[in-house]
């Protein structure tokens, strides 16, 4: 009997290792900084400061997956899809709409660029994303001639940046449209939790146990609840919390549910074979690529806004972080496997720490080695205990 | 009556919730071939494991005594520095490294300052090398010689240890019949010389070719030890003793029903190298499988059988591909895996773990990889249904798991083989081509697997089948297109063939060239 439970026991720790990593470090940092990490200002900012982690992580889940493939010119495409914005609007006035639509057609052609030679000429993707880590590093330098540019135009900065008001509603203190929006959600989750159960039990397929699976459902709407009641205490939704969800939702969507996500999978998990099932998977290398260069230049806009201004060197190991993001969300250096729901958790582990590394007033030196220490911690961890449940 | 080598008794191994092996014995007596047969999973790898080391003592009940001394092996090297060597099934050797780099790997011959004496290696590595009957040069990088060929560097390597007792699993499983009877013959040889083996092989054949004596194991258990010469020494005695039953006939009978119509024909197909293209590997073949038949194609290895059904399969293999394929009388062009699995055509992968099935996934995803339209509505993969399709073809094919769910690299050999089926049953094809459908899984198996594709027939599909076991196409097949080196050389009648015609066709031809 003992057996069975502590096998129980190892399964759940397996399986929420990185959930449960997450909730101790929040603590830990909360009880450190004396609460501050709390603070409705810290909690909505936690998001934003990381939304570019997200949408990078997002696009380099499927580079990974495809057999632990990295993209590390992001960091430089970001430079110059933001310094080409910044100087378009300040610099040339450009009607920012159509600058936004250039820069993310620019982004897609870097990606349509380097998935080319990846996926049809099979160059190793760590040397074509290398070079274009240098190539386009200069490029965008060439673009901003070597100046920092400010972006001023209050378009472009609002579909970025700005907080969600509804007039009459969310004149006061307190923005209520956010509570709104969260039991909207909370409720959502709930109900989609019933309604699986029920329409499982109706066609007779197998069930969770009902505790587990309310628990849970439970657990998130709570969340859910508790983070929009911060921010209504804090200006509201912001904008880039919307842009930032809405790529995580969507990419967990193609992940998990699409038959052209399922692909990512099966080529990470045995090339060959996934070939003679009748899948091209030169195309799902040029996918995951020309994908990767679209967010990357989302990135830069999210974050040329955000900051206000575009550099030479912005954007400089962006890249490492949304790869750090998912190798601790649990994504194999081998391909084959990982989830968005994973990357998002390693990010916000990163961002929290950060954070509140941050508030504690501990300087960026000490950042680093604590980051890469959680990253080879939770690689770590994870190989040890795959091993011992006999896997791999 | 000569001298005990090795005595293995009562070993008992237990892993967590199993007991691999329990209670076994196990007498070899110097300087002879004892065979170790059961089906898989029976514990013949685990016992062999036991006693090479790998699994050190300690982590097993039981006493091995080696030259009449208990021996307590901690690790494999223990167990070589007394002349045990064990070779793997799948070659631990490291294809870009030389043969002589490759025989002394961990081992090698240094001088007094540590630093590697490389002309003395050569030399060395040659002297064992010519004991083998292997004439290479020691210098020869390891992939650019044939697996036939490695199998002997293997067993070079093994001699270089100074080997007394030589364990080999499964070493012919990769062979050809002619590479194969080569290296039984060797081990004879080597036997007169004193050489004392184990050999683990599903091949019956061989173990009567070869064997002075044969252990049977069963569910981790010695069912009892066969002696020519004093037991009845036959394949039908020796699977009798594996399964626990004799097995009536070990290809299930079908009523003929092989149909007029004609359902894949293949014309003039030509197929060059990918990586050399001047070479044909395939020249000028055509062929043809009607409906409700089942048609081999029998050769040896680098025949260019493979080479024709992946190419024939959406061009998945060669380039400088030409000739004509007719679908049911129609003339299609199969660019792409995708299009041939769209025209109904299937083929079941040579070698399931590498080119076969994504280990590192369910049987779900499995199943339904090559079909995944099948399970989606507008892109979207509908789970249920899903679940549903997997738990279908898991049932229809047999496959022994706990769950779909089940990591798929984890079943047996014999279960994996069949979720492949599975996967490739569930994309419809008219035309099914198996390619070595059986190898490395037990009889048990096997008999299911044929069983399946006598099903497909009954309901008028086609089955194209390459198996380098002649027994297997004479067993199963209605017609048998014989190949040599790319060449099509005869199309016979399975029922007015034998072995020996077969195999006749194939020596006559290579003695011309």
């Amino acid at each position: 009997m003992k057996t069975s439970y502590s096998s129980v026991v190892l399964n759940f720790l397996r399986k929420y290792t990185m959930v449960i990593a997450l909730v101790v470090v929040f603590l830990l940092f909360a009880q450190l900084t004396g609460g501050r990490l709390l603070y409705a200002q810290n909690m909505s900012n936690l998001m934003l400061q990381n939304g570019y982690v997200l949408v990078m992580a997002c696009g380099m889940l499927l580079c990974i997956l495809t057999g632990g493939n990295i993209d590390l010119s992001i960091g430089s495409v970001i430079c110059l899809v933001g310094g080409l914005a910044a100087v378009m609007i300040s610099d040339m006035s450009v009607n920012p709409i159509l600058a936004i639509v250039v820069c993310l057609a620019v982004g897609l052609l870097v990606g349509v660029w380097q998935g080319y030679w990846i996926g049809y000429v099979r160059i190793p993707p760590f040397i074509t994303t290398l070079g274009g880590m240098f190539i386009f590093r200069g490029l965008g330098r060439l673009v901003l001639d070597n100046q920092t540019v400010a972006i001023q135009d209050s378009t472009f900065l609002n579909i970025f940046t700005a907080y969600i008001k509804v007039p009459g509603l969310d004149d006061g203190e307190v923005i209520y449209s956010a509570l709104i929006v969260g039991v909207v959600a909370a409720v959502y989750v709930i109900l989609s939790t019933v309604k699986n159960r029920r329409d499982r039990a109706k066609n007779g397929y197998r069930q969770n146990s009902a505790v587990s699976d309310y628990v849970k459902a439970g657990l998130i709407a709570a969340l859910i609840l508790y983070y929009c009641g911060q921010l209504s205490q804090y200006r509201g939704i912001s904008v880039m919390l919307v842009w930032v969800l809405a790529v995580c939702l969507i990419y967990n969507f193609i992940t998990a549910k699409t038959a052209f996500g399922r692909y990512f999978y099966a080529v990470g998990g045995n090339e060959k074979a996934t070939q003679l099932s009748g899948i091209n998977t030169n195309k799902i290398y040029f996918i995951a690529y020309a994908n990767m260069g679209l967010l990357a230049g989302l990135c830069g806009l999210l974050n040329a806004a955000r900051v206000g201004s575009v550099n030479g060197s912005t954007g400089t190991s962006f890249e490492m972080d949304a790869i750090g993001a998912c190798f601790i969300g649990g994504a194999s250096a081998y391909g084959g496997s990982g989830t968005i729901g994973g990357v998002v958790i390693g990010a916000l582990l990163l961002g929290v720490i950060n954070m509140g590394m941050s508030i504690m007033g501990i300087g960026d030196s000490w950042q680093y080695v604590v980051k890469g220490g959680v990253l080879l911690l939770a690689v770590i961890f994870d190989v040890v205990t795959s091993r011992k449940s006999g896997k791999g | 009556m000569a001298k005990v080598l090795l005595e293995m008794r009562s070993i008992t191994k237990e892993f967590p919730g199993v007991k691999a092996l329990d209670n076994v014995n196990l007498k070899v007596e110097e300087g002879e071939i004892h065979a170790l047969i059961g089906e898989n999973g029976a514990g013949k790898s685990t016992l062999m494991n036991v006693l090479s080391g790998t699994y050190p003592a300690g982590s097993y009940s039981g006493e091995i005594y080696y030259d009449g001394k208990l021996c307590q092996f901690k690790s494999q090297k223990d167990s070589e520095a007394v002349g045990i060597v064990i070779i793997h099934q799948e070659l631990a050797l490291i294809p870009l490294l030389s043969i002589g780099e490759n025989m002394f790997l961990g081992n090698e011959i240094k001088n007094k300052f540590g630093v590697i004496d490389w002309n003395k290696t050569y030399y060395e590595a040659e002297q064992h090398m010519r004991q083998v009957g292997l004439n290479e040069s020691a210098q020869t990088l390891v992939k650019d010689i044939g697996t036939g060929k490695q199998q002997l560097v293997e067993i070079a390597k093994a001699f270089s240890k100074k080997v007394k007792l030589l364990i080999l699993d499964e070493p012919t499983s990769s062979l050809n019949d002619e590479d194969a009877k080569m290296l039984l013959d060797l081990l004879m040889e080597f036997k007169k010389n004193g050489l004392t083996s184990i050999i683990i092989t599903h091949k019956l054949n061989e173990i009567i070719y070869c064997a002075d004596k044969a252990t049977i194991i069963r569910d981790g258990s010695t069912i009892e030890t066969l002696v020519k010469g004093v037991d009845e020494f036959s394949e039908d005695r020796i699977i009798k003793g594996m399964v626990g039953r004799a097995m009536e006939d070990r290809y299930p009978k079908r009523e003929h029903n092989v149909q007029n119509e004609v359902s894949l024909e293949v014309k003039n197909w030509t197929v060059h190298h990918p990586l050399y293209p001047e070479r044909v590997v395939d020249d000028n073949i055509s062929f043809y499988v009607r409906r409700g038949e089942v048609v081999g194609f029998s050769g040896l290895q680098g025949a260019g059988r493979t080479e024709l059904a992946m190419s024939i399969f959406g061009h998945s293999y060669g380039t400088g591909i030409s000739g004509e394929v007719y679908l049911n009388g129609e003339k299609v062009s199969l660019k792409s895996p995708e299009e041939a699995i769209r025209h109904k055509l299937a083929y079941v992968t040579e070698d399931r773990k590498t080119n076969g099935l994504i280990l590192d996934e369910s049987i779900r995803f499995n199943t339904t990889l090559a079909r995944l339209d099948k399970v989606c509505r507008g892109g979207i993969i509908d789970t249920d249904k899903e679940v549903q399709v997997a738990e279908q073809m898991t049932r229809e094919m047999g496959t022994k798991t706990p769950s779909i769910e089940q990591r798929i690299g984890n079943l047996s050999g014999g279960n994996q083989q069949k979720a492949l089926l599975g996967k490739w049953i569930f994309t419809e094809p008219e035309v099914l081509i198996m390619d070595e459908p059986t190898r490395g899984i037990d009889v048990g198996a096997k008999y299911d697997i044929y069983c399946l594709i006598n099903d497909m027939v009954s309901q008028g599909k086609s089955v194209v089948m390459i198996s380098s076991e002649l027994p297997e196409l004479l067993g199963m097949c209605d017609r048998i297109y014989v190949m040599n080196e790319g060449r099509l050389l005869a199309e016979v009648n399975a029922a007015d063939a034998t072995q020996e015609s077969i195999m006749g066709y194939i020596i006559r031809d290579t003695a011309k060239a």
